[in-house]
């Protein structure tokens, strides 16, 4: 019978494996504390939530859709999935990032403050990055942005030197592309 | 069929539509308006208990045993907070309950009002789903859903929650044919290419082994049957889970015993050196598996399970199948006759002379003594005397727990009750309680500790009311076992807290729960006074005093695998056995 770790012949570790980023789809029916379940499972059993929209999406068909980016291994995503299946109320998943060639966008509200250079600079890239202009006052405008989170991220940062006040943003909204539904 | 009825009469009429004929439960004010319509029938029998968590686990231990829903009934507010453990429970180990929470009326939920509290939010995590109904003309349909989702799939608890304001309120009842659950649709019949597959794996297979758990015992009698007809078919070793025992009888040769933590030498080994491992209804739980990463290294694995979630979340399978046992070994055994496939019989006869010399260790052997019982002897000696019997087995949680399942031989399905997920001490009891209610002419035991029992022991009373006649063994070695055993092998033996001071006189608690003390401290008392405990036609408690000391082997120490089991034999210093690593786990 062997003492300790170091007499053992199996190895030490696990392999790591690598942690990936996936979009879920998830058609839920819209009934009370359905998002309280769906957040619950993620918390209580210490998956990561990037992100996460939800709003009814089938008003007759009382059904709601919540978007939520995840990231883990693959096991980890395969069993979120699975989880997420078992939820009475969970009509159906897809996982976007799987299942073929997906879009995914984010909508962004962007507060910028500023006079001279930088407000002129500030607007000369949200045309670059055609964000409209929704709000304007002689020393702020509010900028809103659609797309990738990434383009979201990259124009908050341009953003940051020239007077960033504040962001909200939607978190990512996700659909397969073709004419396949889900 | 539809009526028009108050919300309190439909919870009883749904209970009797459903085919209820128990139900367990604690009154308060949240719920009085259905006990006013329970007092006005008798269809429905109410079971009053002493405690909320002894009406979950008397259900559970009732649904257990008879294989249908258990029924709750309880207040709002701690009524629905003490009921939370036997939830938590019930889902850990896939036991179908409906549980009915009172609430405060509509108009104060959220408010703070007098015995509120967020039932819906408590229970969330802890129960298989849960309602709040607002309306008296959801109600109806909101309790067959309960029903059916407690029954289907991987069972598990539901908590329908009615504010009292909707109990009072009348409406529209309809039955059970008029409801049809439009999202909640199990996958029951396994996937035909893969089960195809598994044959052809299992059929080539050299070591073999059939790995089967509590799931076998949900899927009903059927499971077990089939079970048995495909490891008579095709030769196979057996193990089982704890919560599997008695699905394949401990009778037959091909039987390994329990394996895991505490399972035997030959069925660990087995896993371990297996090439082909059929998983059946079980998760590959902690407890079985030891160290992960040296899991039955060298095998292929298929694995059947109603639930798609248990499938690849410990340990990852070359064959996963989702669906019900019964139905997946019906075509399991369908597609082995019709292909007509043969097990490699050279090698199968190999793999037994091995098993056999494993077998040959046997581990679950301990030092007999003379003055004092060893708890073992005293579960073999329980054993042997009602074998005649027809014995139902629930148990506490501990030491004693995995002396019964080592030691107590199961040929039934349904025959042992146990707290196998949430491990909690306290259930064997009422769960007792239930069993006997189910089965009022069979011999009930709670194979229990002293420190467990005494948990739940309020449920004795609830025992004398209804006469029923349950037997609490006692293996009283004035520790909590388990943690003492733990506390040897991981912390110098310095026993923190585990000794159990000023434990009452069993003997005169049983007389105070209008109930018979039996005591017994020597070995060769013991055959006596089991026979003078099964002939009592009262509820009993047994104080039988064990070795203090007495350790729970084989054992595989946490952190280590299969092939690194500790024997009870075995002289060396155990307190080195478990490395820092281990330490950490549970």
């Amino acid at each position: 019978m062997s003492n300790g770790a170091s007499a053992s012949h199996y190895p030490a570790q696990t392999v790591k494996e690598r942690i990936e980023r996936h979009t879920l789809s998830v058609l839920v029916d819209n009934e009370p504390g359905v998002l309280a379940r769906v957040i619950g499972l993620f918390s209580g059993r210490g998956y990561n939530i990037d992100s996460l929209t939800v709003s009814e999406t089938e008003h007759e068909k009382h059904l709601s859709r919540i978007t939520i980016v995840t990231s883990g291994t693959p096991m980890v995503i395969e069993q979120i999935r699975h989880q997420l299946e078992r939820l009475v109320q969970v009509q159906r998943v897809v996982d976007l990032t799987e299942s073929g060639p997906a879009i995914e966008r984010e909508l962004a509200m962007v507060k910028v403050r500023g006079k001279g250079d930088h407000r002129v600079e500030a607007l000369r890239l949200a045309d670059a990055f055609r964000a409209r202009v929704i709000d304007a006052t002689i020393d702020s405008f509010i900028f809103e942005i659609t797309g990738a989170s990434s383009k979201i991220d990259q124009f908050v940062n341009l953003m940051l030197p020239l007077g960033l006040a504040e962001v909200s943003r939607t978190g990512v909204a996700g659909i397969s592309r073709g004419p396949e539904g889900m | 069929m539809t009526q028009q009825m108050t919300g309190a009469e439909m919870v009883i009429q749904a209970m009797i539509d459903q085919g209820v004929e128990h139900i367990f439960g604690y009154p308060g004010g949240a719920v009085l308006p259905i006990y006013d319509a329970m007092f006005q029938q008798e269809k429905l029998r109410h079971i009053l208990v002493r405690h909320e968590q002894g009406a979950v686990h008397a259900a559970e231990g009732y649904a257990r045993s008879t294989g249908k829903v258990g029924c709750v009934l309880v207040t709002s507010g701690p009524g629905a907070t003490n009921a939370v453990t036997g939830l938590t429970d019930a889902l850990m180990d896939s036991i179908p309950l409906v549980c009915i929470t009172g609430q405060v009326p509509t108009h104060l939920i959220g408010n703070d009002a007098f015995q509120e509290c967020d039932t819906v939010g408590i229970t969330r995590p802890c129960t298989k789903h849960n309602y709040l109904v607002k309306s008296v003309n959801d109600l109806a349909r909101v309790l067959h859903e309960a029903f059916y989702i407690a029954a289907n799939g991987r069972p598990g608890p539901v908590v329908v929650d009615i504010p009292k304001d909707v109990q009072f309120a009348t409406g529209t009842y309809v039955g059970p044919k008029a409801v049809q659950m439009k999202s909640y649709k199990p996958k029951v019949k396994g996937d035909l290419d893969k089960i195809k597959a598994a044959i052809e794996m299992l059929a080539n297979a050299k070591k073999p082994i059939i790995y089967s758990g509590g799931g076998i015992i949900n899927s009903g009698k059927e499971a077990s049957h089939l079970l048995r007809e495909f490891a008579r078919l095709t030769g196979f070793p057996v193990t089982s889970t704890l919560m599997g025992l008695g699905a394949f009888p401990a009778a037959n040769p091909q039987w390994l015993g329990m394996l895991g933590m505490h399972g035997t030498y030959e069925a660990n080994w087995t896993m371990h050196d297996c090439d082909v491992m059929l998983c059946i209804g079980a998760r590959f739980d902690d407890r079985i598996t030891g160290r992960i990463d040296a899991f039955s290294p060298g095998s292929r694995k298929i694995h059947v399970d109603i639930d798609a979630s248990s499938i690849n979340k410990n340990v990852k399978v070359d064959i996963p199948i989702v669906g019900d046992c019964a139905n997946v070994l019906e075509d399991m055994i369908r597609i082995w006759r019709s292909e007509a496939k043969q097990v490699d019989k050279q090698a199968l006869a190999a793999w037994w002379k091995q098993i056999d010399k494993w077998r040959s260790r046997n581990s679950l052997a301990y030092r007999q003594s003379n003055e004092t019982i060893k708890p073992q002897y005293a579960i073999q000696r329980l054993y042997e005397l009602t074998r005649d019997r027809d014995v139902y087995i629930t148990t506490e949680v501990g030491q004693h727990q995995m002396w019964a399942a080592q030691f107590f031989k199961f040929e039934e399905p349904n025959r042992w009750m146990t707290s196998g997920g949430l491990g909690t001490m306290g259930y064997g009891l009422p769960a007792s309680v239930g069993v006997q209610l189910a089965h009022p002419k069979s011999l009930v035991i709670d194979i229990a500790g002293e420190a467990s029992v005494l948990m739940t022991m309020q449920e004795m009373s609830t025992a004398a009311q209804y006469r029923l006649p349950i037997k609490i063994f006692i293996l009283n070695n004035q520790y909590m076992g388990m943690v003492r055993q733990w506390q040897e092998l991981l912390h110098g033996g310095r026993y923190s807290e585990s000794y159990s001071e000023a434990l009452p006189d069993f003997v005169k608690l049983a007389e105070a729960y209008h109930g018979v003390g039996i005591r017994c401290d020597k070995p060769g008392d013991l055959d006596h006074a089991i026979k003078e405990m099964i002939n009592v036609d009262k509820p009993v408690i047994f104080d039988c005093m064990v070795d203090q000391l007495e350790n729970c082997f084989p054992m595989i120490p946490s952190g280590k695998a299969h092939n690194e089991m500790l024997l009870g034999d075995v002289e060396g210093d155990i307190a080195k056995a478990i490395d820092e690593k281990g330490k950490v786990l549970v």
